[in-house]
C-alpha cells in the first residue's frame, strides 16, 4: 500500500485492488487463462482440427489413458473422434474468449456512442435512444439472441451479432446516465465556450470520463458473453462444428454422458466455470475500487 | 392514469407489430425448407405440388399479408413437419413449461427466503458466508452445465432419479400434469432444480440484503423493546418489510424463467414450448418458429405492461416521469 500511495491514480487502483486477496487469485487465474488460450498452438499436445493426428481407435479413452502409438498421453480423456480433450478445450477457450471479447467490444462500442449521443443531443433523439433501450431490456437476453439467431441462422459474424444487440443497451444506460452528470460539469462548459465541434467535445472531453463505470460493466458482460455464447452452441444455435467453443464441446460430450462418459462434457465445462468465475472476480473488485462513493 | 395506461398499450402493440414483421421476413431468410421436407427422390412434378401445397410459391408479401390475416384469426400456418396447425402445437407444449417454470419458481422462493433471511440475520457466521459464496456460485456457473452435472450425478451414477423425459402426466382440468404422481414428480425434480438456481441465488442476495437494512430500522428497535420474541420481530416485522421488493422481482423474473426453461427444457428433454422452438429452428419448421415467438412476445408484453400498471398504481412518480418524458 505505502509504495502506491503517492503515486498515479493508476497506481492507487492497483493497490486498492491488490486488497482482496480473492481478486487477486482471480487475476491471476484469469492470466493464466488468456496466456493459454494465447498459446494454444504451442501448449495443447496435438492439433484437434487436424485430422490425421486423430486415432479413431483412441476415441473415448478416460483421463490418463495411452494413446494406442503410445506417444501421447490423454490426460483429460479423449471424445468421440479419438481427439485429446485437453488440446480441443485450449482451443476452445481461445474460441469462446475471442468471441466473448470482440462482441464486447463492439458493444461497447456501439452502446458508448448511442449513450453519450443521446446524452449530449437530448429531446427526442434521446427518448427514442433510450426507449429501445429499455424496450429491449424488458425482455432476457437468450430470447433475443434465440430470436436473431433464428432469424439470421448460424455463423460467427452472426453469433457476434446476436451478443452485440443483447448487451449495447447496458452500455448505452451507463453512460448516459454518467454523461448527463458530466455534461453540466466546468470542464465541458469550457470547451463549449471555445467553441469547440461538437464532435470534439463528445468523444474527446466527455467520453473519457465516462469510461470508469463502463469498464466495470464491460468486464461483467464479457462473461455474460462468454455464458450466453456457450448456451446458445450448447443448443446447437450458436458457432458451427467446424469453430468449436467449449459450448459446443460440452454438447457434444451430452450424448456420451448418459453412458457414465463424463469427461467429454465435464472437463470444457469445468474450464469455462473458470473463465467465468475469474472474470467475476477481477470485476466484483474493480466495481469497488473504481467506486467514487466507496474512496477512502 | 388513463392516458399512463393508453400510451403503454399502443407501445406494446407497436412492440408486437415491429416483431411480427421482424419474426416473418428474418424466418424466411434463413433457408428453403423445400430441400429438408421434401424427400430428395420425389419427381420434379411432386416437389411443384408439395410447395404449392404449402404456398411457398407465392411472393413474400403475399404470403406475409396471407399470414397477417390469419394470424389476426388465430390461425398460424401448419406445421411443417407434424402437419397440425402450428399454434395448436405450441400451445399444447406451454401447460408443460408452464408447470416446470413454476415449480423452479416455487423451489427458488421456498428456500431462497429462509436462506437469505439467516444470511442477513448472521452475516458473519459461517452459515451465513457459505451461503453468499453458494449464491455466487448459482450466478457464474453456466445453468447447462449445472443441468449436466445434475443428470451425471443424480440420474447416471446415483441413479436416483430420471434422467429425461416428462413421465406420466395427470389430467387436472383437462390439463395435463406431473406433480399428481410421485412418478411425475420424480421427473419434476431435476429440470426445476437446475432451472430455480439462478433465482436462487437472486432471492436470497435480495432478501439479505433487506434483512440487513430492516435490522437497522427503529421499528425493528422498538419491537425488540416491547421485548418481542427474536421469532416475532423477523417472522413478522422484517419478513413483511422486506417482502415488497422481493414480490416485485418474482413476478419481473416469471417471464425470463419461462425464457430460460428453453436451455432446461432441452437438456432435461423437457417435452415443452422451449424443446419445440429448438426443434424447429434445427428442421426449419417456419410456422412453428413464428407462432412461438409471436406466442412468447406477446406473453412478454403483456407480463411487462401488468407489471408497469401496477408500479404506477403503486408508486405515481414513475407515471408522472413518463408522462413529462
Amino acid at each position: 500500500m505505502a509504495r502506491f500511495s503517492a503515486a498515479s491514480p493508476a497506481g492507487r487502483v492497483a493497490a486498492d485492488f491488490a486488497q482482496s486477496r480473492l481478486a487477486v487469485f482471480g487475476l491471476a487465474l484469469l492470466a493464466a487463462l488468456l496466456l493459454a488460450a494465447l498459446f494454444a498452438p504451442v501448449l495443447s499436445p496435438q492439433n484437434p482440427y487436424d485430422l490425421a493426428q486423430l486415432d479413431i481407435l483412441d476415441s473415448r479413452l478416460p483421463p490418463g489413458a495411452h494413446a494406442t502409438d503410445g506417444k501421447l498421453t490423454y490426460w483429460l480423456g479423449t471424445d468421440d473422434q479419438g481427439r485429446d480433450m485437453l488440446s480441443a478445450i485450449l482451443y476452445g477457450l481461445r474460441i469462446s474468449l475471442s468471441v466473448g471479447v470482440s462482441a464486447t467490444l463492439c458493444a461497447l462500442a456501439l452502446g458508448l456512442t448511442l449513450g453519450l449521443v443521446a446524452a449530449f443531443c437530448g429531446g427526442w433523439i434521446e427518448s427514442l435512444i433510450m426507449r429501445i433501450a429499455d424496450i429491449q431490456l424488458s425482455f432476457p437476453a437468450i430470447l433475443i439472441a434465440l430470436i436473431l439467431l433464428a432469424v439470421l441462422g448460424q455463423g460467427i459474424e452472426k453469433i457476434i451479432i446476436a451478443l452485440v444487440a443483447v448487451q449495447w443497451a447496458y452500455y448505452a444506460r451507463t453512460v448516459r446516465s454518467t454523461a448527463l452528470v458530466e455534461r453540466s460539469k466546468e470542464y465541458i462548459e469550457a470547451a463549449t465556450c471555445l467553441a469547440l465541434p461538437a464532435a470534439r467535445i463528445v468523444f474527446r472531453h466527455l467520453a473519457p470520463n465516462c469510461l470508469p463505470p463502463l469498464i466495470v460493466v464491460a468486464t461483467v458482460q464479457v462473461a455474460a458473453a462468454i455464458t450466453l455464447e456457450a448456451t446458445l452452441s450448447f443448443l446447437g444455435l450458436g458457432l458451427p462444428i467446424t469453430e468449436p467453443s467449449l459450448g459446443l464441446l460440452i454438447s457434444n460430450g451430452f450424448t456420451y454422458l448418459l453412458s457414465g462418459k463424463y469427461w467429454i462434457s465435464f472437463f470444457p465445462g469445468v474450464a469455462l466455470l473458470l473463465m467465468i468465475v475469474s472474470i467475476n472476480l477481477v470485476g466484483d473488485q474493480l466495481r469497488d475500487v473504481l467506486n467514487p462513493r466507496l474512496q477512502r | 392514469m388513463l392516458v399512463y395506461v393508453i400510451r403503454r398499450l399502443m407501445q406494446s402493440v407497436a412492440v408486437l407489430a415491429v416483431m411480427s414483421a421482424l419474426v416473418f421476413v428474418g424466418v424466411f431468410a434463413i433457408g428453403n425448407p423445400v430441400d429438408i421436407l421434401i424427400n430428395p427422390n420425389a419427381d420434379q412434378e411432386d416437389i411443384a405440388r408439395a410447395i404449392k401445397g404449402l404456398g411457398l410459391d407465392r411472393p413474400l408479401w403475399e404470403q406475409y399479408l396471407v399470414f397477417l390475416k390469419q394470424a389476426a384469426l388465430g390461425d398460424l400456418g401448419k406445421s411443417f413437419a407434424f402437419n397440425v396447425p402450428a399454434i395448436h402445437l405450441v400451445l399444447e407444449r406451454m401447460p408443460a413449461t408452464l408447470e416446470l417454470a413454476t415449480a423452479a419458481m416455487l423451489i427458488a422462493i421456498v428456500l431462497g427466503i429462509p436462506l437469505g433471511l439467516w444470511a442477513g440475520l448472521k452475516p458473519h457466521s459461517i452459515a451465513g458466508r457459505t451461503i453468499m459464496t453458494g449464491s455466487i456460485l448459482g450466478f457464474s456457473l453456466p445453468t447447462f452445465w449445472v443441468g449436466l452435472l445434475l443428470i451425471m450425478i443424480f440420474a447416471v451414477y446415483l441413479g436416483w432419479l430420471p434422467p429425461s423425459g416428462r413421465g406420466p402426466t395427470t389430467e387436472l382440468l383437462g390439463v395435463p400434469v406431473s406433480f399428481l404422481s410421485w412418478d411425475g414428480i420424480a421427473h419434476l425434480i431435476l429440470p426445476a432444480t437446475n432451472l430455480a438456481l439462478f433465482k436462487l441465488s437472486l432471492i436470497i442476495r435480495l432478501t439479505r440484503a433487506g434483512t440487513r437494512e430492516a435490522l437497522l430500522q427503529d421499528y425493528v428497535k422498538f419491537a425488540r423493546a416491547k421485548g418481542l420474541s427474536n421469532a416475532r420481530v423477523v417472522g413478522v416485522h422484517v419478513l413483511k418489510n422486506i417482502l415488497i421488493p422481493i414480490v416485485t422481482v418474482i413476478g419481473l423474473e416469471f417471464g425470463s424463467v419461462i425464457a430460460f426453461a428453453i436451455v432446461t427444457e432441452t437438456i432435461f428433454a423437457w417435452p415443452g414450448m422451449g424443446k419445440l422452438i429448438i426443434d424447429s429452428i434445427n428442421v426449419l419448421d417456419r410456422p412453428v418458429i413464428v407462432a412461438y415467438l409471436l406466442i412468447i412476445v406477446t406473453l412478454f408484453v403483456l407480463l411487462n405492461l401488468a407489471v408497469d400498471i401496477v408500479y404506477s398504481v403503486l408508486d405515481p412518480r414513475v407515471r408522472l416521469a413518463d408522462a413529462t418524458g
